[in-house]
């Protein structure tokens, strides 16, 4: 039994199955990350005036990342275009490319989830807020050392980026008898990192999906080259086009989360 | 390649038969990718959670109509499974909510979509448009996979300390985050795995359909089933992710304590919960009935289409309106992602708003009675052949007919506001759902029997299985409209006892003795229902081996493609390669022999 058009198109169409498969399903995944942008305009638009952080990431992180993943989207599509010119041996260069720009993206957002968990929030009890990355945090030890500031009010912390004063970072040793609570910029800390880590995790998680395939099809899946040339290349345009998806998310993500 | 054709004699049979040599139990009827075991398997799956359901909900009706006592028969089971929340047998109000939500997750969920979907389409799709299988069986394989997974969470958490999730199948947060138990954790992890499921099912249908169509198949061609399940599958693509995203928020709240759902101030148990707020319970709501809306048309697409299947065949004359019911379900398809927040008006929307979702509503009903209008005049002039299948499905028109047009007082806000969350909403989607679209399943069932086991299923057991669940479908959900009217709330675990004017003498709008009856009348007829259905099993299963021989390959005469292949349809479902000439309904065609015209069957 052979299932027609699964490499060659169908001619009413002009598309081979999977092509189609691929699309559908990128719509569906167009509906995923649609709901989410949706929840984080809701959630921004319901907050209460002055509370929504803004200047909290490193715009030139960001920026870099966005170029990363733009240069593999390039040498993705230049992948396919080797492996339709009949050049595998270019193929094989510009895949272990796109390999390595994502594993450089993934480094980078690490370094940036690192930055979050290492910075906390300290309510003291005399009512003053101490903020910024921690130095030092031994459980035996009766201070905490943190490089930051105080501020009175909790709203001077949100808006970083209308600040025009020099961000100080002076180092705080806070006994610990003196804190009410202590608590990391992780994701259950306000709904703008909440949104933060959800939305840059589940595209994370959609950039290891695709590096593995594209793994696989650089290395042990690459046989297929040898036998069936044609499928192979579907293979690589198909992976091509989720990996572009991706970018694209980022794309969005990277404007929504660090510019405005 | 080479081999066969050194082969002398047959070639074709003796790779065949080598092939079914090499594969055993395992890769037959576990790992297979044949689309037709794996909507079998999908089917039997499906159809043990519907039982499973219903069993939930006979244990509900015990502890509605006697509440705080013991249930007789399973109440020793339901203690040693459960321990404190059903001690002494006595179902406790929190395990009350854990089987309703249970109940209503796993009828939607893993029953009838799985049944009416997954697995009718799964079997007959690629038949009706002349495939060899579906698209993508690998992919087909995964999603029956990621199904069984999906179903043996939620299933397993019946088993942990505190029971399976209780806020309901709607899941509405804050409650759902705020219950301690981890019950919702696992509906959330199984709930992602079946919308994996359904996602994977989603496409493959999709690309099956656009690419595997049989030469001369052409869109309008195609049977009234197939298009059907087409715009179901758009509609399981493009309105389940948004309740994934939900499912992931919720998630986090539930298990990193973030607050996408949950609002700033938020108190639990009287103290001030410990998040930091500032999200929102309507975003919940949003996001669940985004899905939940389009859901009820996955629910129903799929056995108008295997209604108007039977209906073109026992009437032996062409469906009426063919292009209007595929332009009315493309168009149902199309409204159906923009009426969801009728389900929210008592959530003090604003009246633009409310008006807004008032007139997609009402405008949505349009084509649903085309559909349905198409179907009774199709019946008008026929000499109708009144056997089983056919007997469902005539009785599923007019209880549709019932559950759509109890509908309209749900959609515009006025009616809506004394109706809401009452008993008359439970009637509305019952009568929509159960001798809606589970007659059409046993239809359905009934109908390609023959072309699964080639034997036909008994008549006979199968008209006493039809009389008995129509008339106990209708004694269980029609007193549930009245129940509703008088105020009877849905979600009670003592059935509005504390509501009813026996607690509160003289109480104005205190649910009356009469009301409050009907609870027991219920009870007895959905024991009724339970019985009804043990002929049916037993003929499913004794017609396997022992009923009738079918006769031939298309024993109901029919023109459809899945009738024109061996019985059963071996792997690669065509002995030849197949070119359709005509549509889908050419029956009783004037100067013909035959009162059928199959659609293979050249000029």
């Amino acid at each position: 039994m052979d299932i027609p058009y699964t490499i060659e198109a169908r001619p009413d169409t002009g598309l081979y199955n999977a092509k189609v498969g691929i699309w559908i399903f990128l719509a569906s995944e167009v509906m995923l990350f649609g709901a989410l942008f949706s929840s984080y305009i809701l959630l921004r638009v319901g907050a209460p005036e002055g509370y929504w952080p803004r200047g909290w990431l490193n715009v030139p992180l960001g920026t870099l990342n966005t170029l990363v993943l733009i240069t593999s989207s390039i040498t993705t599509v230049m992948a396919w275009a080797s492996c339709k010119l009949n050049q595998f041996g270019r193929f094989k260069v510009y895949h272990a490319c796109t390999l390595l720009l994502a594993l450089v993206f993934l480094c980078i957002k690490s370094y940036e989830y690192h930055d979050k968990f290492m910075h906390y929030e300290i309510v003291l009890k005399d009512g003053r807020i101490a903020d910024g990355h921690i130095v030092e945090n031994d459980p035996k030890a009766d201070h905490v050392v943190i490089a930051g500031r105080y501020v009175q009010d909790r709203l001077d912390l949100y808006d970083l980026e209308e600040r025009k004063a020099p961000r100080h970072h002076e180092e705080i040793s806070i006994p610990r008898s003196q804190i009410e609570k202590m608590e990391r910029y992780g994701p259950w800390h306000n709904t703008y990192l909440a949104l933060y880590f959800t939305l840059t995790g589940l595209h994370a998680l959609h950039v290891i999906g695709g590096a593995i395939v594209i793994g696989f099809l650089w290395g042990p899946g690459s046989k297929l080259w040898e036998t069936d040339p044609e499928r192979f290349t579907n293979r690589v345009e198909i992976s091509g086009l989720f990996w572009h998806f991706v970018d694209l998310v980022w794309i969005f993500l990277f404007p929504v989360l660090y510019l405005i | 390649m080479s081999m066969e054709a050194a082969a002398p004699a047959i070639p074709h049979i003796e790779a065949h038969e080598a092939h079914h040599a090499e594969a055993g139990f395992w890769s037959t009827y576990v790992f297979s990718t044949d689309h037709k075991v794996i909507g079998i398997q999908y089917g039997v799956t499906a159809l043990c959670f519907l039982l499973f359901g219903f069993c939930l909900m006979m244990v509900m009706r015990w502890q509605i109509a006697n509440p705080g006592q013991a249930v007789p028969v399973v109440g020793p089971l339901l203690a040693a499974i459960f321990g404190d929340v059903a001690a002494k047998g006595i179902v406790s109000p929190d395990l009350y909510n854990s089987f309703g939500a249970m109940h209503g997750t796993i009828m939607v969920f893993m029953a009838i979509v799985p049944l009416a979907f997954a697995a009718f389409g799964n079997y007959v799709v690629p038949l009706m448009i002349g495939a060899p299988d579906m698209a993508f069986p690998r992919v087909n394989m995964a999603s029956y996979q990621a199904y069984v997974v999906g179903g043996l969470i939620m299933f397993t958490s019946f088993f942990i300390p505190g029971g399976p999730a209780q806020a309901g199948w709607t899941s509405y947060s804050p409650l759902a985050t705020s219950i301690a138990t981890d019950g919702q954790t696992f509906w959330i992890i199984g709930m992602v795995f079946l919308i994996t499921s359904s996602l994977l099912g989603a496409v493959n249908f999709i690309a099956t359909i656009i690419q595997l169509r049989a030469p001369g198949m052409t869109w309008m061609r195609l049977p009234f089933f197939v298009w059907a399940q087409f715009v179901t599958a758009f509609l399981l693509l493009l309105a389940f992710p948004p309740l994934e995203a939900a499912a992931i928020m919720q998630f986090m709240d539930k298990v990193l304590h973030t607050s996408f759902f949950l609002p700033t101030g938020l108190a639990i148990g009287g103290n001030l919960a410990h998040v930091s707020g500032g999200g929102s319970p309507l975003l919940w709501q949003h996001l669940f009935w985004f899905l939940a809306h389009p859901e009820v048309y996955v629910l129903i697409l799929p056995a108008m289409g295997i209604v108007a299947e039977i209906i073109a065949n026992n009437t032996r004359k062409p469906l009426y309106g063919y292009k209007s019911l595929v332009y009315s379900v493309l168009t149902i398809g199309f409204l159906s992602f923009i009426v969801w927040a009728h389900h929210m008006y008592l959530t003090g929307m604003g009246i633009r708003i409310a008006t807004f979702f008032q007139t997609t509503t009402m405008i949505i009903s349009i084509p649903s009675v085309i559909v349905l209008t198409c179907m009774f005049i199709s019946l008008w002039g026929g000499s109708i052949r009144f056997n089983t299948p056919m007997l469902f499905v005539m009785a599923f028109l007019p209880m549709f007919g019932i559950g759509g047009l109890t509908g309209l007082p749900l959609g515009l806000s006025y009616s809506d506001i004394h109706l809401h969350d009452t008993y008359y909403v439970i009637a509305h989607f019952h009568y929509i759902v159960a001798p809606g679209t589970i007659f059409a399943l046993f239809a359905g069932i009934y109908y390609w029997f023959p072309k699964i086991t080639g034997r036909m299923m008994s008549e006979y057991w199968g008209r006493v299985h039809f009389w008995l669940s129509l008339i106990f479908m209708n004694l269980i959900f029609q007193p549930m409209f009245a129940q509703g009217m008088a105020g009877m709330l849905r979600r009670m675990a003592d059935g509005g006892a504390n509501y009813s004017q026996a607690r509160v003498p003289g109480a104005i709008g205190g649910l009356s003795a009469s009301v409050m009856h009907l609870h027991t009348f219920i009870l007895w007829a959905a024991v009724g229902l339970g019985l009804a259905q043990i002929p049916f099993i037993i003929n499913l299963f004794w017609s396997i081996k022992n009923g009738k021989p079918a006769g031939s390959d298309n024993p109901w005469e029919a023109t459809t493609l899945e009738w024109q292949t061996p019985t059963p349809p071996p792997h690669g479902n065509f002995l030849k390669p197949i070119e359709v000439h005509r549509g889908p309904y050419e029956y009783s065609v004037p100067g013909h022999a035959k009162d059928f015209t199959p659609q293979n069957e050249p000029d």
